[in-house]
């Protein structure tokens, strides 16, 4: 049998390149069909996925296909979160990355070469999906660790309220300078009694990229009471 | 980790144990520093003493008859939970503590968090130790679990009139959303979660529905146009904000039933804030929640909205409160937000005949952002 072979590095690409073989054959695999033996296995190309491959199957790409369409489908199994943005996208209103379009054909310098629309489009695909994993830890008690069942949109609808053009402020109830990570931080520990994220917790830098994406256009303004 | 409270209640203690051990002396600095503060927040001692008869006192001479109200406690079970029971409780000591009792008391909707059969029953139960008679109005976090089985079997209809003192009081139920749920294969539990979160946008929009507004309709028809009407909504039975359900899509076919009678208003829950909004012959109230605030919506505040002062999140009771309407002779009402924290607000009757021109409450010292 004739097994594509493709190496995919992460694991997302998967679903978008679902219609095609997937398929690496192990050594065993390899080895197996040279010696025609009967104990052979296709392995998907997270390493992990397998299903058994019959020594006298048939060498047709319908046989192939059914092969790549069985480790797909135990995939999609084990990944039932796999559609997590465009779940989150229908939930929650996402205020949309700014549009780069103009700079099409643009050169920086000469160092990264001309700018093309698929960057553009990379620029803001990768931005946007950083502030969606935002929206799903601000929407979520589970994700934020409330000991209480409250999560931020509870006193925050669209991350109304949370003013992160404000900062840095003297917090007067706090009698020091704050950053708004530090007031999302005690909202956590607070209103909602979870444990403190760390600084670069990747929930405390989403929450951060959904505050400040939310607020998109208001003009900052650091010290505001 | 300590709570707020738990930090709060411990600098109390502490505060009590060294009070009882000064002596004149020391009292007087004591004193001193309290009576300081207050000046410093710019409250007159008279009124931050006395803050239900200031609101007695602004209410005029002809008053019928008050009921209060609690809304939007939004419980999940004790366990799960003790801010928001400890909420209500407090509402429940306020309204019990009210001397001269209210004649009744309204609970606004959503009692529950979501919508299960416990949450409903723990808030059944510290209701319970309220004095004054409760008629109850339906929230859609009430509703959206069971579709309002339990929410029924606890408080009866969702859809209800009754005369007093000359007043004719109607509860709708209008929080019906159109079926978003079976195309999509949800659960119970993943209905409720759905309409449970204020910007979550995958849920439909209020409204009262064509079952509810024949009801309304045939409800009114031996009413006569004279009759004060004072009705109970869950949502504003007007448009502000789409989004956040801060809204009823069939408003408009709503206030056409309305519309023939001579003095209407219209208390309504959900928006936890301070809201007021006139349209023709009807006056709109909010009721705050004592669980949350809600901070404004962006866009759509009525003009005749008296802002409430920006909440401030490091007091976990701040915003939140409960209230009373003083139902006067001519059927218009004041509408008193006795909020926890901070001296109540009353929006007066005189304010709102005079379309905002007159009797106007104090500018909040702090807006939203």
């Amino acid at each position: 049998m004739r097994v594509r072979v493709i190496r995919a590095g992460a694991l997302l690409a998967l679903s978008a390149l679902a219609g095609f073989w997937l398929l690496r054959g192990t050594r065993s695999a390899d080895a197996a069909s040279a010696r025609g033996s009967e104990s052979a296995e296709v392995t998907l190309c997270d390493g992990e996925t397998k299903v058994p491959l019959a020594a006298d199957a048939p060498k047709t790409p319908e046989a192939g296909q059914k092969i790549a369409d069985e480790l797909m489908r135990k995939w999609r199994e084990k990944n039932p979160d796999r559609d997590w943005e465009a779940e989150e996208r229908t939930h929650h209103t996402i205020a949309p990355a700014a549009d780069n379009s103009d700079l099409v054909g643009a050169t920086q310098g000469g160092t990264y070469g001309e700018i093309t629309a698929r960057d553009v489009a990379t620029w803001k695909t990768e931005s946007e999906r950083f502030v969606v994993a935002g929206s799903k830890v601000f929407h979520s008690g589970a994700e934020l660790g409330s000991t209480i069942g409250v999560s931020c949109d509870m006193c925050h609808p669209d991350a109304a309220n949370t003013h992160p053009e404000t900062y840095p402020k003297y917090q007067v109830q706090l009698g020091r300078v704050v950053l708004l990570r530090d007031m999302i931080n005690w909202c956590i520990e607070h209103p909602v009694r979870a444990q403190p994220l760390a600084a670069d917790d990747p929930r405390m830098r989403a929450l951060e990229a959904y505050i400040y994406a939310q607020r998109k256009g208001t003009p900052l303004n650091y010290g505001k009471r | 980790m300590k709570s707020v409270e738990t930090k709060y209640l411990e600098a109390r203690d502490s505060l009590f144990e060294g009070l009882s051990k000064l002596n004149r002396r020391e009292f007087m600095k004591v004193a001193g520093a309290a009576a300081g503060a207050a000046l410093a927040q710019g409250i007159l001692p008279p009124h931050s003493f006395t803050p239900v008869r200031v609101a007695n006192a602004a209410t005029g001479g002809d008053e019928a008859f008050r009921f209060a109200y609690i809304s939007d406690s939004h419980l999940y079970t004790k366990d799960v939970n003790d801010r928001f029971v400890r909420g209500l409780m407090r509402a429940v000591d306020d309204v019990n503590r009210m001397d001269p009792q209210p004649d009744f008391v309204l609970y606004g909707g959503d009692l529950a968090q979501l919508g299960r059969p416990e949450e409903l029953e723990t808030g059944a139960q510290i209701l319970k130790d309220l004095k004054a008679p409760v008629r109850m109005m339906v929230g859609e976090h009430d509703w959206y679990f069971d579709l309002g089985e339990k929410w029924r079997s606890l408080f009866g209809a969702d859809n209800y009139s009754f005369e007093h003192k000359g007043v004719h009081f109607v509860t709708l139920n209008s929080v019906v959303e159109a079926d978003f749920w079976t195309a999509k294969g949800l659960t119970p539990a993943e209905r409720m979660q759905t309409v449970a979160g204020l910007d979550n946008g995958s849920q439909s929009s209020f409204t009262v529905g064509d079952a509810n507004r024949a009801w309304l309709a045939k409800d009114l028809e031996g009413v006569k146009d004279s009759t004060p009407l004072v009705v109970f909504s869950h949502s504003p039975l007007y448009k502000l904000y789409k989004k956040w359900n801060f809204w009823t899509d069939d408003a408009e076919e709503v206030q056409k039933i309305l519309k023939r009678f001579d003095t209407v208003t219209v208390i309504h829950g959900h928006t936890h804030q301070l809201l007021t909004n006139r349209i023709g012959n009807i006056s709109f109230h909010g009721m705050l929640s004592t669980a949350w605030p809600w901070p404004y919506a962006p866009q759509g505040l009525p003009e005749m909205t008296i802002q409430m002062s920006r909440p401030d999140p490091f007091n976990p009771n701040d915003g939140c409160g409960d209230g009373q309407v003083a139902v006067h002779a001519d059927g218009m009402v004041d509408k008193i937000y006795d909020l926890w924290n901070r001296n109540p607000v009353t929006v007066s009757r005189t304010y709102m005949k005079s379309n905002g021109k007159e009797d106007r409450a104090p500018k909040p010292l702090l807006a939203s952002y």
